[in-house]
């Protein structure tokens, strides 16, 4: 504390005497006392990057260096005894490719109709003069905070006979009572009523108005829900894990859990085994980059929209 | 008091046509039939005029009455002796039996306290670690680092589940990253997935280095919203940066450290059962289980105690969840004006 009131004196002197006049744009010099504070932040935020970014380097250096190097714990920051070994394997595993596929277009249909879904209700959440208004509200509201439960979820899904078609991966989960309000609160900020009014007083009807008017400006806001609703059904295992039988109809990530975490067995020994482990190890590096590498070159370029979506949606109405 | 008397005198005058429009025909001679008047009625012209705005609603609320609503009504099976394909309003009721049988179980009380341990704990740290980080991101000087810091601690983010506990098993395995280093230090091989004492902080540590970014957005957000005019002051009055950050900062964003907070208690037993579920091994299952793994695998596998059982323990979990929100939000209310509703 003491401390602390010598550092505020201090400051306060520097502060009480006027700088001279040509010096003035000069970066005012920080005390010790923040100047510690600066650096222990730099250290620390420093320290973060590393923790993040370390384990991700390392599964890429991995995943080109030669199995046995990797398993010896020989490789830690360049690659060791350069191998495509793990892409081959990968690539030749069909289950991947296949999963891939369902995959891809999951994500794509899947998107295409919560997009849809969403962004029209919430352009009608959004309208003051929504009959039944608050009623909808409350209908969407209490979907954040309350559920069924997993098991009558799956009772309605197997009554409705989608029990093992892609129907049970792409409709349910398609409106997210949080992604839409997000646009709603995005309609009501960001979409000034007088244009609303213009078009109406011009009589386009309000489908016209919605599609030729209010989605050509609201593409931030579409691009913010395709992509959470394309990541979240990209990275999705569990639906298909409850809901699908048929091996063909396996999303990738359902693929996934039995290459990547098949669960490690105390037993072992034996030259085939030994060469076994390289390959899986080898197998598991690869799939980890390949699986994600959609998601990440997208990321740095819409890596903004994401922001902006967590922000409208934090704004209150 | 006297405000709510004088309001009362002012509405007196207007009750006798209230009673007119309930319907007394006797009283309405004179006026125009009851049909015009609901017909001309403020209600009526707007839903002339906007009914369409509802059929954007259509595919929305369609979806969400099956998939949120039904399921609902589907919970009354926790009260039933269910077998699979039995008609839900004609089952066979058990009353509270299916409850009593959990709050009995020799289980109930390891998974009560797994699941609340997973989640406590992960709070401990989760909570202020995202704080801690916008903060420090706020006060960079260089904005250009700033984002690529940002860039980097969202990253993780949108790893899938399944491939970040396949980063587990590949860094943590008995032949992996960690083991290596350990041996090589001297140290001997640990199976940190058959060990019960690594799950959990290998299940937390692993969450929050995939979330605390993208967690520090919305406090990011927040600060970046504070009067560049209160700092100005605070620096005349010769406030130091900590200082600063304590008395400027922090407060300025404590209403959205409150919502923030009273979402995540109200989250507190609602830990997410699918990372759990790919991490359970043989091993670690005694402090792995929680309430939603064990719904799961009562409900949904073969040798579970069966449909109307496993609903049973997951609505007794939700509210247990909806009342730890509803009391955050009261006390919240109370002691800070900061609430969700």
């Amino acid at each position: 504390m003491e401390n602390m009131s010598a550092l505020e004196n201090e400051n306060m002197q520097t502060s009480a005497t006027p700088a001279p006049a040509g010096k003035r744009r000069r970066r005012v010099k920080e005390t010790p006392g923040d100047m510690a504070y600066y650096i222990i932040t730099y250290i620390l935020l420093g320290i973060l990057a590393l923790i993040v970014l370390y384990p991700l380097w390392f599964i890429v250096i991995a995943s080109i260096s030669n199995a046995e190097a990797v398993l010896n714990g020989k490789v830690f920051l360049w690659p060791v005894g350069f191998s495509l070994r793990g892409y081959e394997l990968c690539f030749q595993n069909k289950e991947i490719w296949i999963g891939y596929g369902n995959t891809v277009w999951y994500t794509l249909v899947y998107t295409a109709l919560s997009v849809m879904f969403t962004l029209s209700a919430a352009w009608a959440l959004s309208r003051k003069n929504l009959p039944f208004r608050r009623f909808f509200m409350i209908f969407f509201t209490i979907t954040m905070f309350f559920g069924g439960g997993l098991i009558p979820f799956y009772n309605v899904v197997s009554g409705l006979g989608m029990l093992d078609t892609p129907w049970a991966i792409l409709l349910p989960g398609t409106v997210s009572a949080w992604n839409l309000f997000m646009a709603k609160t995005f309609f009501q900020t960001g979409v000034p009523d007088t244009i609303v009014e213009a078009a109406e007083l011009d009589g386009a009807n309000r489908f016209r108005l919605f599609i030729s008017i209010i989605l050509p400006i609201s593409m931030p806001i579409v691009a913010v829900l395709a992509l959470y609703y394309a990541i979240g059904q990209w990275n999705s295992y569990f639906n298909a894990m409850i809901f699908l039988q048929n091996e063909n109809l396996y999303p990738l990530q359902l693929v996934l859990t039995n290459i990547l975490t098949a669960a490690e067995s105390s037993v072992g020994g034996g030259e085939g085994y030994y060469e076994a482990m390289l390959q899986s190890n080898q197998l598991k590096y690869v799939t980890v980059i390949i699986s994600s590498l959609p998601v990440f070159c997208l990321y740095p370029f819409v890596q903004k929209y994401f922001a902006q979506g967590v922000l409208v949606g934090s704004l209150k109405d | 008091m006297e405000a709510n008397l004088f309001e009362e005198e002012q509405a007196a005058p207007a009750a006798p046509s209230a009673v007119a429009e309930a319907g007394v025909p006797a009283a309405e001679a004179g006026k125009p039939p009851l049909r015009t008047r609901i017909h001309n009625s403020a209600f009526a012209r707007n839903f002339r005029k906007n009914w369409t705005y509802l059929l954007f609603l259509i595919p929305a609320v369609a979806v969400t009455f099956i998939f949120a609503y039904v399921p609902m009504y589907g919970l009354l099976i926790a009260f039933q002796d269910y077998m699979p394909g039995d008609p839900i309003l004609t089952g066979s009721w058990i009353g509270f039996e299916n409850f009593k049988l959990f709050l009995g179980d020799y289980a109930f009380w390891d998974l009560m306290l797994n699941t609340f341990l997973l989640c406590i704990l992960g709070f401990i740290i989760g909570f202020p670690l995202p704080i801690i980080v916008a903060v420090m991101l706020h006060t960079t000087k260089n904005k250009k680092l700033s984002k690529f810091l940002q860039t980097v601690f969202n990253g993780p983010h949108f790893i899938s589940l399944v491939v970040l506990v396949g980063m587990l098993t590949l860094f943590f395995g008995r032949y992996g990253l960690v083991n290596n280093i350990i041996e090589s230090m001297g140290g001997e091989r640990y199976s940190f997935f058959l060990e019960a004492k690594a799950f959990r902080p290998m299940y937390i540590l692993s969450s929050n280095w995939q979330d605390f970014g993208w967690s520090s957005i919305i406090y990011l957000a927040a600060l970046s919203g504070v009067e560049q005019a209160q700092h100005e002051a605070a620096k005349i009055d010769g406030a130091s940066r900590v200082q600063r950050i304590l008395h400027v900062d922090i407060p300025a964003i404590m209403p959205i450290i409150s919502v923030m907070l009273i979402m995540s208690i109200g989250g507190l037993m609602g830990v997410g059962y699918e990372k759990v579920l790919l991490m359970q091994t043989d091993g670690n299952i005694g402090v792995s289980e929680i309430i939603a793994t064990y719904v799961y695998k009562q409900g949904l596998t073969p040798g579970g105690r069966g449909a109307g059982y496993a609903t049973a323990v997951g609505f007794f979990n939700s509210i247990i969840n909806l009342i730890l929100l509803i009391i955050a939000n009261t006390v919240s209310k109370r002691f800070s004006e900061n609430s969700l509703f």
